[in-house]
């Protein structure tokens, strides 16, 4: 190995695990953003759900997951990982390789956590956390970025850089299976079919969470370039944060215009998801685009993510947090508009690998939901709802007034 | 004149207003509390310390009423705030010698 060689891998290795401890950090981003848009009763349950999902994903990635998605990286138990990556022709190492997959699989798994918020198990919910990150994630990681055909019947071509399908349309297709079989929360429908509004608790708090996914997405998507140590992926590097940074502007502006034009106030929450909504549009492929239509791509995504919300509200779906919308249907949104800046994208590859993608996660969710929900419930009582699941599920309130001295 | 003063489950609150609004009433003023009556509190761990949680979350809703619409009041609250199990509440009715509206000046049954 040549000095600069040796450089390059330093490098490379570095920053790899750097943008995974910045997509680590979109952990506490989910936990703060989840936390603040729930109501005070159910505060500690989202927390606690946040912070053991993360670790379930850690683990049962690292148990079998990994060996699932990328067999040449280890077996189960991650059993012969090691070496150089340069034997595998990669410019990192190979632990490096895990870690940044994990922090992915946590990704994933955690916008389940905000669509199922205030009304469900928590030990269902860490029960189908062990599903997901063991099994329904791994395997349609195999059949994108493990490059495996599916179940050896086709081979998909789609374009996915960071996730935008693979992470984020994934975890919304896992979040709307569970929450059709767990409905909607006791009160936000009305009999007459109207929406009541549940205000969440913290708006800072939820400001706050916007703004560390806002900066871990820059691991998510800078990170997915795989290597800096070159002026071509130096390059590229830089592209993809600005284009991320933009997308993320354009779609919080977008969402602030629209929810004034349609509620006559700039509806913060709205402004919230609308950033979100921005970035994961521009996941499917922040490296091709100008940054004037990374911008007008995350200003779309926001365009769309506050009508989606309000669709599925009109249509009884209730997702506290806007996880499905913002995940979900700016995921599909992000694939389908690969082609217009990559020619390596077509229309039909992005739309197949979709569509494989939301099978797959939808109908294996469907079935672990129904199991769990079959042998131990998913909802918990009319009684606990009322009280709040940070009683009925954690014994401890988040906002605890009247202690002792 | 009487204040009614109910202490009511708090989810239950948007269906008294509904129904003190449907017998004309126009105005109420709602407190977070937290209290306990014969419905008992539980025991929590924290950090391995046990807690005993005696004081449950309850809303106050107070009503300035004339004394003609007291009666349909206290049937109108307990009526939407039952549920039929413990810890539903109870209602307590006060004398209210006065009441002032401040914009106005007007008082006594005027002002409520």
């Amino acid at each position: 190995m040549t000095e600069v060689f040796e450089l390059q891998y330093a490098l490379d290795t570095f920053y790899f695990l750097v943008c995974g401890a910045l997509v680590m950090w979109m952990a506490a981003g989910f936990s703060m953003l989840e936390a603040g848009l729930v109501r005070g009763k159910n505060t500690t349950e989202i927390l606690t759900k946040n912070i053991a999902l993360y670790a379930i994903a850690c683990v049962m990635y690292m148990v079998c997951g990994s060996a699932i998605m990328y067999p040449e990286l280890g077996s189960t138990f991650l059993v012969g990982i090691g070496g150089n990556g340069v034997e595998g022709g990669d410019t990192y190492a190979p632990s490096a390789d895990f870690f940044f997959q994990v922090v992915f699989v946590a990704t994933a798994m955690s916008i389940v956590s905000g669509a199922v918020a205030e009304r469900m198990k928590l030990w269902a919910f860490l029960a189908f956390a062990v599903a997901m990150t063991a099994f329904i994630y791994p395997m349609e990681g195999r059949w994108t970025w493990g490059g495996e055909s599916v179940f050896g019947m086709y081979s998909l071509s789609m374009v996915d850089f960071a996730g935008s399908g693979i992470v984020h349309m994934a975890g919304a297709a896992a979040a709307l299976a569970g929450v059709l079989l767990l409905v909607a929360r006791k009160g936000k429908y009305g009999k007459n079919g109207e929406i009541n509004a549940i205000p969440g608790a913290n708006l800072p708090m939820a400001t706050l969470g916007t703004f560390i996914l806002w900066m871990g997405w820059f691991g998510f998507n800078g990170g997915s370039v795989l290597q800096t140590s070159t002026v071509d992926t130096a390059n590229a590097v830089a592209v993809v944060f600005l284009n991320t940074n933009a997308a993320a502007a354009g779609g919080a502006i977008a969402a602030m215009v629209l929810a004034r034009i349609l509620f006559k106030k700039a509806d913060l929450t709205m402004i919230l998801n609308g950033a979100l909504a921005g970035l994961v549009t521009i996941t499917a492929g922040p490296d091709t685009p100008t940054p004037l239509l990374a911008t007008l791509f995350g200003a779309l995504g926001g365009i769309v993510v506050v009508f989606s919300i309000l669709a599925f509200d009109k249509i009884k779906i209730d997702d506290p947090v806007g996880a499905i919308s913002v995940h979900g249907v700016c995921g599909l949104l992000g694939l389908v508009l690969v082609p217009i800046t990559n020619a390596d994208a077509t229309l039909m590859g992005q739309l197949g690998g979709a569509a494989t993608i939301f099978v797959w996660v939808f109908g294996a969710s469907l079935i672990v939901w129904a199991i769990l929900k079959a042998a131990m419930g998913i909802r918990v009582t009319e009684e606990e709802e009322y009280d709040g699941v940070d009683v009925s599920e954690c014994g401890l309130e988040a906002y605890p007034e009247f202690t002792k001295g | 004149m009487k204040l009614v003063s109910a202490i009511i489950k708090p989810f239950k609150l948007d269906d008294v207003r509904e129904a003190l609004s449907e017998i004309g009433v126009q105005g109420i003023t709602v407190t977070e509390v937290k209290g306990f009556g014969r419905q008992e509190g539980h025991t929590e761990l924290y950090r391995g310390a046990e807690y005993v949680v005696d004081f449950l979350p309850k809303v106050k809703v107070d009503v300035a009423i004339g004394d003609d619409l007291v009666e349909q009041a206290i049937e109108a609250i307990s009526k939407a705030a039952n549920t039929g199990k413990i810890g539903d509440g109870k209602i307590f009715v006060l004398p209210l010698e006065q009441a002032i509206r401040i914009r106005t000046g007007e008082t006594g049954n005027e002002a409520i």
